[in-house]
């Protein structure tokens, strides 16, 4: 357990902090986020006394940390920065032992944590390594690592995947989720991406101008997030901006249709053209008619004319405006291929298929469209 | 060549190595000050070592002749006199070094040392020293191969090395007394920076190697 108890820091006249109280319990992974000069980061540094307060007090388990040595309280507190700072000089073996070297550990009990450290993010065979020889994102994993290594029950992160690139970020923001949950660790992360909040935090504290806005769950702050600019930090996260909801916005509009009066191998074409087994079917004021199948043209087409005898109005249509989800329900139930949608004067808009579906469901989880 | 051999063979060996041990013990000494006075500068705060640099700078103006003749009127023509004044001029170049190359170390690499917990003296020997290591070494060679052309003062206040040639050989206009002294010297000089390359290569972790060709 972390409490801040009224604890303020000036840099000259300018006030960092101001008055931040607050607890942060054990085993809770939480994220201090806000605009840049917030003092999130001066925060964390006062964890592990980077960075001393002007007054207030600082206390783990109970224990004012003035009260403990600087540099022994650093050696009981994960450190991961966001440049790495992996030591260029040393192996990765030896850049995770860092620590417990530092802690006295003997040398076997190193030779054992490295392999044990390694496979938890699956580089087993890059011991030898030196960091230069790594990729960022090799590195910052190593870096994970190097904080770890002591097992200290406090890890504090600043930034740690802002220089990585989205795909690596993604998988290392899963990775030191997975970890925090499997070690029971008590995390302080620094960031200021909110998608990268919402998807690691249990807690949020939301800081401005070295104050605390808001201290909460990502799904009470994305519910009645406390200010504007909390609102204006959740963007496109929140549900201010409903996710469209009727089908056309999920309809397809490049469909094949033709007029009832064309001859029936000419459709039969088009369909091998387009890779279709059925077109729509209008009548010269393009109203929808109904579709013609391959299979009825087959069956019955010899020595027609026209196709219009072998339309059918099977297909079920759906007007603009009308909600998804009941085509949704009825393409997954009833397992027919498409909806066709119309427009007022019953020419046709599109169809709905099982892909718009899983378009839909895609924008619901990851509240983007391209 | 033979009968130069015949005639100076023998000073000219015992020139080389007074020479040589004058440029070794001069040079470790300069070494170990100045590694020691680099660190310690560069422990100050940057304002007071801002100011502190230039004046060190100054010294190194100094004409090596007018320091070694002060030195002899303090201690006398003595032996300590020439390792004393070559200890001081080897001193500077290190001292720079060490100090730049301790400065130049990134700031990523000391917060990340502080935050893992290690004391002001585990950052510089674990961290601080290792990285600026090959600045350190560069103003080491430099500092050597200076002492080479340095050392060739002492004979100016009769302490030998190959100086006894050069002096011996402009005094008497002799070309070859001159090239007696100046070859070796200038071979020397070479063999020493050789050396010292060699134990930079040795000297520089793996990890480092790519960033090491400066």
């Amino acid at each position: 357990m972390i409490q801040f108890e009224h604890v303020t820091k000036n840099y000259g006249k300018t006030q960092i902090l101001k008055d931040l109280t607050f607890t942060i319990p054990d085993g809770q992974f939480v994220v201090l986020i806000g605009p840049s000069g917030c003092g999130k980061t001066t925060t964390l540094k006062t964890i592990n006394r980077l960075i001393e307060p002007d007054s207030g007090t600082i206390s783990i388990d109970g224990q004012d940390i003035r009260q403990t040595d600087k540099v022994q309280l650093r050696r009981h507190i994960g450190y991961v920065i966001q440049q790495i700072g992996l030591f260029p000089n040393m192996t990765v073996a030896q850049n995770i032992c860092v620590v417990p070297k530092l802690l006295k550990y003997d040398k076997a009990q190193c030779n054992a944590l490295v392999p044990d450290l390694l496979k938890m993010v699956g580089m087993e065979q890059h011991a030898n390594k030196y960091p230069s020889e790594l990729s960022g994102g090799q590195q910052q994993r190593i870096g994970v690592l190097r904080a770890l290594a002591a097992s200290p029950p406090i890890v504090l992160m600043d930034e740690p995947f802002g220089a990585l690139d989205p795909m690596t970020r993604e998988v290392l923001q899963d990775e030191v989720k997975n970890l925090q949950q499997k070690l029971e660790k008590t995390i302080v992360f620094v960031t200021h991406d909110m998608g990268e909040a919402l998807k690691l935090a249990d807690i949020i504290i939301f800081m401005e101008a070295g104050r605390i806005v808001q201290m909460a769950s990502p799904e009470e702050m994305l519910e009645h997030p406390a200010s504007d600019l909390v609102r204006s930090f959740l963007g496109k996260h929140t549900a201010e901006n409903p996710a469209p909801t009727t089908v056309e916005s999920f309809m397809r509009t490049n469909v094949l249709s033709v007029k009832k009066h064309r001859g029936v191998l000419e459709c039969a074409e088009r369909m091998a053209r387009g890779s279709v087994d059925t077109l729509l079917v209008t009548d010269q004021d393009r109203r929808y008619l109904g579709t013609v199948s391959i299979g009825d043209i087959r069956h019955w087409g010899q020595g027609l004319a026209s196709i219009e005898p072998l339309i059918r109005q099977t297909a079920r249509t759906a007007r603009v405006g009308d909600e998804a989800r009941e085509c949704f329900d009825y393409l997954l139930d009833s397992g027919a291929p498409y909806v066709v949608v119309l427009n007022d004067d019953d020419t046709i808009a599109g169809i709905v298929t099982k892909t718009s579906v899983a378009r839909s469901v895609a924008q619901n989880l990851w509240g983007d469209e391209r | 060549m033979r009968a130069l051999l015949a005639a100076y063979g023998g000073s000219l060996a015992r020139a080389v190595a007074v020479h040589t041990l004058y440029v070794l013990v001069s040079v470790a000494i300069g070494f170990l000050l100045g590694l020691l006075a680099g660190i310690l500068l560069s422990r100050l705060p940057r304002r007071v070592s801002g100011l502190l640099m230039p004046v060190l700078s100054i010294f190194q103006t100094i004409p090596g002749l007018v320091f070694i003749g002060l030195l002899f009127l303090a201690l006398g023509m003595t032996p300590a006199t020439v390792i004393v004044s070559l200890s001081i001029y080897a001193m500077f170049p290190v001292l720079k070094n060490t100090y730049t190359g301790i400065l130049g170390v990134e700031t990523k690499y000391i917060e990340a040392a502080r935050g893992c917990g290690m004391s002001q003296l585990q950052a510089l020997g674990k961290v601080e020293l290792p990285l600026a290591m090959p600045t350190i070494v560069a103003g080491l060679r430099m500092s050597a191969v200076y002492t080479v052309s340095w050392t060739v003062l002492a004979a100016m206040i009769g302490q030998g090395g190959l100086g006894d040639f050069i002096y011996q050989g402009t005094t008497s206009n002799n070309n070859t007394l001159i090239l007696l002294g100046a070859i070796p010297a200038a071979v020397l000089a070479i063999a020493i920076g050789g050396l010292i390359d060699a134990l930079q290569k040795r000297v520089t972790p793996r990890g480092l190697r790519k960033e090491a060709g400066r």
